[in-house]
Parts: structure tokens; sequence; C-alpha cells
């Protein structure tokens, strides 16, 4: 056996469909691990459409496109609750992520699937939107205190709220970074530049979707679902340009990971650039599978983790959870 | 059916058994030979899946290197998992593989409607069995195949959305408990997986289908008739109105909300075209004199 699979094999389909005429059965049986696995099957067989593949393939590929095409209307089903509740206390419905990009038409919207609803509203709003959400039927998912107390304190949304009868999840943001995080991107220019995609429904602008992108995946969290969210950027780049990004960016200071995020999108997705010697291990980071889907590479995934956390949070606070969530026994990345 | 072993590196997955079911591929790989060498021998007469092409991905590893070998216990992964499963040990192996079978199937099969049911047919036309667990759907249905119906499912009825006919997916039959001894009475030894005594549902055993199930394992059927058996109740046989039709049904959905529309449309149409009866029976014998008058009252 020649080269070991790795998230490599879904990112040269995904740039190249082309390149799937050359898969064998058990090349394909690991493609489909790892997209599925990095959450990307229905992207991936909306990418294959119209393509010649293997029968078997087609069928499995056909399941993912209905699949995420069902999980759509109802995700957008779910903005369009939403968008009702806070018309009724005078805000705006400004969608965040996969639910915009699907509202919106974009192409990273295409086969996406999309989870929680996502949405971002003035910070001083918050107290508002939260009792109308509670009041039309979401309840508290974070039943130990210290989360609930850590969410209101230390992160850029409410503590999760899932809908009784509709099982689905929304998380309320009032910026796109938590405020312990060294870098304070500006939330009123978001709000201000927001875009109508929809009757009453609203998404950052197209660039300050990218910022937002980029601070989720490389100023906040362990690179998790990162494949997913570099396809994102990657669409958005060849939907609506980079013209004025740099700018945007220096803003919200974040300049370094959005040209990161550029950067890593490119070499997954894009045309050949030029990466560096960190990027490299960023890349090693976000391909982590094997032909099962599993994830691999435990010491590189564990440094990201603690990455994370470092930047999330000063070192005070961050011994302070740690500590705490040890106890509990709940720390650690997770595994797949 | 198709075994071997791959290798790729530190991290490989030792063992692989890649199998079809009816219409669904799998690829079982363990850290461990045994659960593997229990499938091959369960599923010897099945094939492989099409174009050597799995739909799902089912994993066995162990939760530490070392309980590979101290205190052995299995993990159950693949393409879709529920967090904070509970491992099996080593000697139910075969189980903990039928339960990663069944969680991709419940988590991720959207072809079909899934309805946990077993399914029997005869001269083409299929009857339902559905109910709560316990209710005695497994011993039923391999009484059946052993009076000359086919044996269709055992866990999952697959309802096709496009055509409504119900396809095939003739597992091992999952024997319970009591189950166990009323159907190892009737066939030889060979048909018989391993006695796993002690797990999470009791004794278990598995019952390796007949030649004619795997046989006609692609030949769908017309649904005819739904039933309900419930076991330990005075024998009562009662046609179940579309309305009590209908909730039981979702009920017994993994998929039906993630179907959305296509789920509403199917199990609407079986609902408002199946006869559908409610069949309570003291034991088995009974239970199978109120099928064949069931079937023959249609």
């Amino acid at each position: 056996m020649g080269r070991a699979v790795d998230g490599w094999l879904l990112a040269s389909v995904m740039r190249t469909p082309a390149r799937a005429a050359d898969l064998e059965a058990a090349g394909w049986t690991g493609l489909i691990a790892i997209a599925r696995a990095e959450q990307m099957i229905g992207t991936l067989a909306a990418r294959l459409q119209g393509l010649a593949v293997p029968a078997q393939v087609a069928r499995i590929l056909d399941d993912a496109r209905t699949s995420a095409a069902q999980g759509q209307i109802a995700a957008t089903w779910e903005a369009e609750v939403a968008r009702r509740v806070l018309s009724h206390v005078g805000e705006r419905l400004i969608l965040l992520k996969g639910t915009a990009f699907a509202v919106a038409g974009l192409r990273a919207g295409l086969g996406r699937s999309i989870g929680d609803l996502d949405i971002l509203v003035p910070k001083d709003a918050l107290a508002r939107v939260e009792a109308a959400l509670l009041d039309a039927g979401w309840e508290w998912v974070k039943p130990d205190p210290y989360d609930d107390a850590y969410y209101r304190t230390w992160m850029h949304e409410l503590p999760p709220l899932i809908h009784r009868d509709r099982d689905r999840m929304i998380d309320v943001h009032h910026t796109i970074l938590p405020p312990t995080a060294r870098i304070t991107p500006d939330p009123v220019a978001l709000l201000g530049d927001a875009v109508e995609i929809a009757p009453g429904m609203f998404a950052l602008s197209p660039l300050d979707m990218l910022v937002h992108a980029a601070a989720h995946l490389l100023a906040d969290g362990d690179l998790a679902g990162g494949m997913r969210n570099l396809w994102d950027v990657h669409c958005l780049i060849e939907e609506c340009g980079t013209d004025g990004l740099e700018e945007r960016a220096r803003h919200h200071g974040l300049e370094r990971e959005v040209a990161r995020a550029v950067r890593l999108a490119t070499a997954l997705y894009g045309k050949e650039g030029s990466v560096g010697v960190v990027d490299r291990i960023y890349l090693f980071r976000l391909t982590a599978r094997d032909e099962w889907g599993r994830a691999t590479r435990p010491v590189t995934r564990m440094a990201f983790y603690i990455r994370s956390h470092w930047l999330r949070m000063p070192p005070g606070l961050l011994a302070r959870h740690l500590w705490t969530k040890w106890r509990g026994g709940g720390a650690g990345p997770s595994s797949g | 059916m198709r075994a071997g072993v791959l290798r790729t590196g530190a991290l490989s997955v030792r063992h692989v058994f890649s199998v079809r079911v009816g219409p669904v591929g799998f690829r079982i790989g363990s850290d461990w030979r045994a659960p593997i060498a229990a499938l091959e021998r369960v599923y010897a007469a099945y094939p492989a899946p099409h174009g050597g092409i799995a739909d799902f991905s089912v994993r066995l590893f162990a939760a530490r290197p070392w309980r590979r070998f101290v205190r052995p216990a299995v993990m159950i992964g693949g393409d879709y998992v529920l967090p904070e499963a509970a491992p099996l040990p080593l000697a139910q192996g075969l189980l903990a593989a039928e339960m990663g079978m069944n969680l991709q199937m419940a988590l991720g099969q959207r072809h079909y409607l899934l309805l946990h049911a077993a399914v029997v047919e005869r001269e083409g036309q299929a009857m339902i069995l559905t109910g709560a667990s316990g209710a005695g759907k497994s011993t039923l249905a391999a009484l059946l195949s052993l009076r000359g119906w086919r044996l269709m499912a055992d866990e999952f009825a697959l309802i096709d959305p496009r055509t409504g006919l119900v396809h095939a997916f003739p597992r091992a039959v999952s024997l319970k408990n009591a189950g166990v001894a009323t159907i190892a009475a009737e066939v030889p030894e060979r048909r018989l997986g391993p006695l796993l005594a002690h797990t999470p549902k009791g004794t278990i055993r598995h019952l390796i289908p007949d030649t004619t199930a795997v046989a006609k394992m692609d030949c769908p059927a017309r649904p005819a008739a739904i039933l309900f058996p419930s076991f330990g109740y005075a024998r009562a046989t009662r046609a179940v109105l579309p309305s009590e039709v209908f909730v039981r049904l979702t009920q017994a959905s993994t998929n039906y909300v993630a179907l959305g529309e296509r789920g509403f449309d199917t199990l609407t149409r079986m609902v408002t075209t199946l006869p559908a009866f409610a069949i309570d029976y003291p034991d088995t014998n009974t239970a199978i004199d109120q099928v064949e008058a069931a079937w023959a009252a249609l």
C-alpha cells in the first residue's frame, strides 16, 4: 500500500472532482468515511453531482444530497421561527455560519450540514432576546451551574438553548470571539454592515463572514471541523472576492488569522499557493484522519486543544477552568 | 463476504470483514480477531458489498491500547456514533458488531424509512411485526421462518419511499432470553451463533437465516399487513385504528423525522392502505395460529 490515506484525499477530490475517477473501491470507502467524519458528506455529494461514479457511490451521494436538502429545510424553518420571536422584541435576525450560507444561497451552503442555529444580536439586547426565546419554548441545556455561569461571564454567546418541541439548538452570540480572548473584534461594525439576505433575515457582510470564519477557526477553537470551515472560506473567496478583506480584518484585529485562513483554504482547496512551516503544522492537524475516518495524530491534536484554551483565556482563568473541569471529569479533546 | 487484514502503519485496523445484508453494505474493522471470526461464521453465505464499497463502516476498538489484552473491552465506533456508549466484554464481540451495524442504520440510513420491526413474506406479500422490545418480534419471525415464511428482517423494516415496497434486511436474528430455547429446540446447532450470556439485554443467541432468506434478499415485497404482537396476555386479536398505527409507527421509526416530508408521505400511505392488528398471545404456538388466521382473513 502506498502513501497512507488522510484528509488530503477529501481535499484533493473537493479541489478537483475529476480526480474521483481514479479512485478504486478502497479509495471511495475511505473518502466517504473521512467526509462523514468531517461532516462534509453532503458538501462532497454536491461537489460530485453530475459526475460518473460507481453505482453504489451514486446511491450514497444521492442519499447525502437528499439528507442535506432536508436538513436545510429544517434549518431555514428554525431561522424563520427565530425571526418571528425576535421581531416581537424589535430585533433583527442576523444569521451566522451555515444557516446564513443556505438562506443567502451562497456556494458555501451547497450540501452543507447545518447543526445549531447561530445568530448575532447587540449585547444590550441579550436579556430581551433570551427572555423572548424562553417564552417561545426554548430551554436551558446546561444543567451544570458552573458551565452556565462560565458562559454568562466569559463567553461571547448565551449558554445554548434547545427548543422543547423541535429539539433544535440556538446559539445567541453578541460578538464573534470570547471577551477573554486577546483579540477584540468590533461587534458594532459587524451589526452595522449586516445585509438583508431574505425578507426579514440578515447576514454578516461577505467580508465579515470571512473574518468570522477565520476567527472561529484560528482564534477560538482547536481546529475541529476545520476542513469544513476552510471549505466555507474557499467558497466565500471564490464567490465574493477578497477586495478590502485585509483592511476589514485589521479593523477587527484579525489580520493574521484571516491571512492564515486564506492560505490554508488555498492550500487545501485552491490553486497552488505558498505555505510556510507553521502553516504545514496546521495542515497536518487539519487532515488528521485515516481511511476509517478515525482521528489520528493525537499529539498534534492535543497541542491544538491546549492552544485553543490558551487563546481563549488568560493563564489564571485557564488554570481555574481546567482545574474545575478536571475535577468534573469533563475536559479533554473530543475523540472520533 | 470478504475478510482480510489491512495495514496502514502504526494505527492499523487489524481485522476487517465486509458484508452485504439486503441493499446495505457494511465494513467492520476490529482490534481483535474473535468478533471478525464470529461474523465470518454467521454471515458465511452473504455476498460482499456492491462494487466492494460499503455504505457504512463500523469499528470495534479498545478504549486504551492495553485494553486489547487486559480485561479487553470492546468500544463501538463507526461513521455514526452515540456519545458515551458503554463498552462490551470481548466475549460479546459479535453483539458489539451487530449493535454497531444497527447504530449506522438508525443514525445514518436515509434511503429508506426505517421501522423497528421484523418482516416475513409469503407469495410476494410482506407482514410487518412491530412493537416494543420484549414483545416477541424476533422469536415470532424466527418461528414463522421455520413454518414456510421467508424471513426478510428481524430488526429493521426498510420501506422505500419511492415505491412503498419493503426491502429485505435479513441480518442474523437476535434471539433473547426465553426465545433462545424456543428456537434452539427446532434448529440444528450449525444454524446458531455463540451463546452470549449476561449481555445488557440478557442472554442472546443469533439464528443464522436460512438459504432462502439470503438467496432472495434482493427481492422486495409489497407490505400486506401490520401486526403489533404483545407476549404474556390471554389470546386476543383486535383491529388497530389508522390514527393509533400512525403514532405507533412514528415511535417505531428511527429516521421518520430526518426524512421530513418523504417520511410523512410514506407512513401516511402505509397507515391508510394497510390493515393492522394487535395480537396478544400467551405462548408462541398461539401467536403463530393468530398470525395465520389474520393472514387468511386479508
